[in-house]
């Protein structure tokens, strides 16, 4: 019996199991990842000697103007790509699961298959798609405007400096509405259907039964959703590069944390990269990502648990 | 049963089909959004460069038709080698997360030994934390290997990106495995390996096709490692031999919109076959 191995031989058939997905998880995964929070303590020479420099490359990345400047915009633009998707993929999604769930709703399978669809393909792919539709040369999006009457606002949105970012964050949000739709949706599907019967019989109106009940019941899933998506868009790079290039002009206008750790680990144009350097960048990502994924253990999730059944 | 039967047919003669007229115009806006950009360019990437501009939203008509685009993008770039790449990387990885996940889900579900705990955390941890932050000494560890620009290397890597989620579900779905089952097997002297391969693999056939979905397709559309491990020489998968290739030839409509739609089609095709068993996975519980 297995749970009496104490006295049995040694057991060869968990190992087995376990070693080789082990062993390539922490040799490709774990280990790269402590080795590169313990590079971000080191700094290069020119004969790319490896010196330990403790907290210089910090001290160099959040003060030193040069560094500075480029890591507090990228981390501000990351920041406001982060807002976008919470203000307006998180409500959508929303929305479209709530109209979903809806009882004995016609077409709903085909509905959620198709608005599903661009979640499915590379974001490099969505990028290239979004550039040719807002191109000003192709024109297709501000004839589009003029038809519906709003000719007069198209601009090369994803041109100028001051609405590229958001530019970029909408396209990512009409690529990816489609995770919290599904991920609520399902959430709404385990709600009991007493519950919901209840309020009914009670006299709420929809609304009310939404706002009362169904709401309360599926923030443990907004939370996940939430968490889900910081993580992602910390960890965004694809999109920027393959609209904007590694330089994520204009004039750095839509650089994010992903693309600052490129050009800092590979350099780019004058630029050259740097391996400690760009171990810096990436351990300040972990660190931010850290710091989400506790805030959502430790606050949200438990005080959503006060609404869970 | 019963009660989602009556209620809701009580609902909607209350609110009367108003309501659900503005659900459906809702919806179908929204579908529209969705699928429109994409639709532009699948039927532009069939028409002559003038029809192009001329009428966007035309589709294509015997007098416009024009298949140049396809035929730039097979000529100047080595699509059907980035295409083959795509698949070895894909389908390799996704046998070795299926395999290993599988094995590593059994091993810390069904068996006490030290180290279990902190073995399952540590594969927890994995599902947040994004891989992409150990780049700098990922690429240092494979160039140490000689394993820079081979598909090796990607392989490696998408195994390591995989496993965490994988353990994670096939781990619920293995406990949910009856007790009797195995110990009935090991009276009658079965071994632990049969009763992995033999009893537990295929009763959770249902979780790796879940899983399945889930590992390919960030697989199949990652720029990120391609990028940095496989960057040339014949070696690049589809997500970069097309990012490339729009690249180099940018200003040539026909070429950017076929390499567009190569790269969009098979994905739909596979997509549209799959999506039942997908959004089955994603509404189950399995990923909560």
């Amino acid at each position: 019996m297995t749970t009496s191995n104490h006295k049995a031989p040694f057991p060869w058939h968990i190992l087995f199991f376990l070693a080789p997905g082990l062993l390539i998880y922490v040799s490709i995964s774990v280990y790269p990842l402590l080795d590169t929070l313990w590079l971000g303590f080191f700094e290069e020479d020119e004969s790319g000697q490896r010196f330990f420099s403790g907290l210089k490359n910090y001290q160099t990345l959040l003060f030193d103007a040069v560094w500075s400047e480029p890591f507090w915009n990228a981390l501000w633009n990351n920041t406001k790509f982060f807002i976008v998707h919470m203000l307006v993929q998180n409500p959508i999604g929303l929305m479209l699961a709530v109209l979903l769930s809806s009882p004995r709703l016609q077409w709903s399978n085909s509905y959620r298959t198709l608005i599903f669809m661009p979640t499915m393909l590379s974001v490099v792919i969505i990028g290239f798609v979004w550039q040719l539709l807002l191109s000003p040369i192709w024109g297709i999006s501000e004839n589009f405007l003029y038809d519906i009457g709003l000719g007069e606002y198209f601009d090369a949105w994803l041109g100028n400096e001051g609405t590229a970012l958001t530019t970029l964050s909408l396209i990512s949000v009409w690529q990816f509405v489609g995770i919290p739709m599904m991920l609520i949706y399902a959430s709404l599907l385990n709600i009991p259907d007493e519950l919901i019967d209840a309020s009914v019989v009670d006299g709420s109106s929809a609304w009310q039964t939404f706002w009362n009940i169904k709401l309360p019941l599926i923030l443990p899933t907004i939370g996940m959703v939430s968490i889900l998506t910081f993580v992602a868009n910390f960890n965004a790079f694809e999109l920027i590069y393959a609209v904007k290039g590694a330089l994520a002009g204009p004039n750095f206008s839509t650089d994010i944390m992903g693309t600052l750790f490129y050009r800092t680990f590979f350099g780019f144009q004058l630029q050259s990269g740097s391996i400690t350097m760009g171990a810096a960048v990436a351990t300040l990502m972990f660190l931010i990502i850290l710091i989400g994924v506790a805030i959502y253990l430790f606050l949200v999730q438990r005080r959503m648990q006060r609404f869970q059944l | 049963m019963l009660n989602q039967m009556t209620i809701p047919q009580k609902l909607s003669i209350k609110h009367g089909s108003g309501k659900k007229v503005m659900m459906h115009g809702v919806l179908m806006i929204y579908t529209f959004i969705a699928l429109f950009p994409i639709f532009v360019i699948i039927i532009n990437a069939f028409k002559t460069r003038k029809a192009i501009f001329k009428d966007p939203l035309a589709l294509p008509t015997p007098d416009t038709f024009s298949m140049v685009g396809f035929e730039q993008v097979l000529l100047r770039s080595e699509f059907e080698l980035f295409f083959a790449n795509s698949m070895v990387v894909t389908l390799l990885s996704l046998f070795f997360v299926l395999l290993l996940g599988a094995m590593v889900a059994f091993a810390l579900t069904e068996y006490k030994f030290r180290g279990n705990l902190f073995i399952a955390i540590l594969f927890a941890m994995g599902i947040m934390i994004p891989i992409r932050l150990g780049t700098v000494s990922i690429l240092n560890l494979m160039s140490n290997l000689n394993l820079v620009n081979t598909l090796t290397a990607l392989v490696l890597v998408y195994i390591a990106q995989g496993l965490p989620l994988a353990v994670y579900i096939l781990s619920e779905f293995i406990r949910q495995i009856p007790k009797e089952l195995k110990e009935a097997a090991r009276c009658d002297n079965v071994s632990e390996y049969k009763i992995f391969f033999t009893i537990v693999l295929p009763l959770i056939r249902p979780a790796l096709a879940t899983v399945a979905v889930f590992t390919m397709i960030p697989i199949w559309n990652d720029l990120w490692f391609p990028l940095i491990l496989a960057p040339g020489e014949g070696n690049q998968t589809i997500t970069l031999g097309v990012q490339q290739f729009i690249g180099q030839y940018v200003t040539d409509w026909n070429s950017v919109l076929a390499a567009l739609t190569l790269a969009i089609v098979p994905v739909l095709v596979l997509y549209l076959i799959f999506s039942r068993q997908l959004i089955r996975g994603l509404t189950s519980g399995a990923v909560k």
